[in-house]
């Protein structure tokens, strides 16, 4: 019964979170790859970067995109999305 | 088809198996062919090794995206991607993009617009080391 309702709350919890990534130089400089945010509301990307980040300003340059789509700053996040940061891609 | 390799390949060879697997397509009387390899110099320094990070599961998505887009805007018969990610040296293909069309207006048109569009949206990152073993990150394509 406890394991029950413990796998409940996960759940429940999870579908709480928004998980954030920041992706190589970006990640060096922040000193992290990976935040888990706490939020019960669609909060925006400005706000995700902020709180995830502890930097008021989002650089120009870095890219965003929420569950594997470029988005942009005014975007709206909801609970269970996952919003990534990074520079400018240098592939190919 | 798309592909993300962590290990060399010999992107000629890679066609050539395409080709005796899939049956050369009686349809098609043009392949375009891009293969992008890494250079033993950037920015004026010489450098001996490279790792390439990527998203997983965005720049799968990414790849998928661009080749779906250029089956849209052009006619043609097969797209392929296939891309390095982790530790490359020099003189090992990064990228190869082929296309296979009817024509070849569409064929160059569709390869070129390809390898442009995965250059600026497909989340891959350099990380170079220069021969005296400093480490920089890539901070931006050449332009072309």
């Amino acid at each position: 019964m406890a394991f029950l309702l413990g796998a409940i709350l996960n759940g429940i919890l999870s579908i709480m979170l928004v998980k954030v990534l920041f992706f190589a130089s970006l990640r060096e400089r922040l000193g992290v790859g990976q935040v888990m945010l706490d939020t019960h509301e669609a909060i925006s990307v400005q706000e995700v970067w902020q709180r995830s980040s502890g930097e008021n300003v989002l650089p120009v340059n870095v890219l965003i995109a929420v569950n594997h789509t470029y988005s942009d700053a005014a975007a709206l996040v909801q609970p269970g999305d996952e919003v990534a940061f990074f520079p400018p891609v240098t592939g190919g | 088809m798309i592909e993300l390799r962590e290990m060399p390949f010999d992107p000629w060879q890679y066609l050539a198996e395409r080709q005796v697997s899939q049956g050369v397509e009686a349809r098609s009387g043009a392949a375009a062919i891009f293969v992008g390899t890494m250079r033993d110099f950037n920015e004026g320094d010489s450098v001996q090794e490279m790792y390439l990070e990527h998203y997983p599961g965005m720049t799968e998505h990414q790849l998928e995206t661009l080749a779906a887009s250029a089956l849209k805007e052009w006619s043609l018969d097969d797209v392929l991607i296939v891309h390095r990610i982790g530790r490359i040296i020099p003189t090992q293909p990064i990228v190869l993009v082929a296309v296979w069309s009817a024509h070849r207006a569409e064929a160059f048109d569709a390869c070129r617009h390809l390898m442009e569009s995965l250059k600026h949206s497909a989340p891959f990152w350099k990380r170079e080391t220069l021969v005296d073993n400093s480490v920089r990150w890539v901070a931006s394509n050449t332009p072309g």
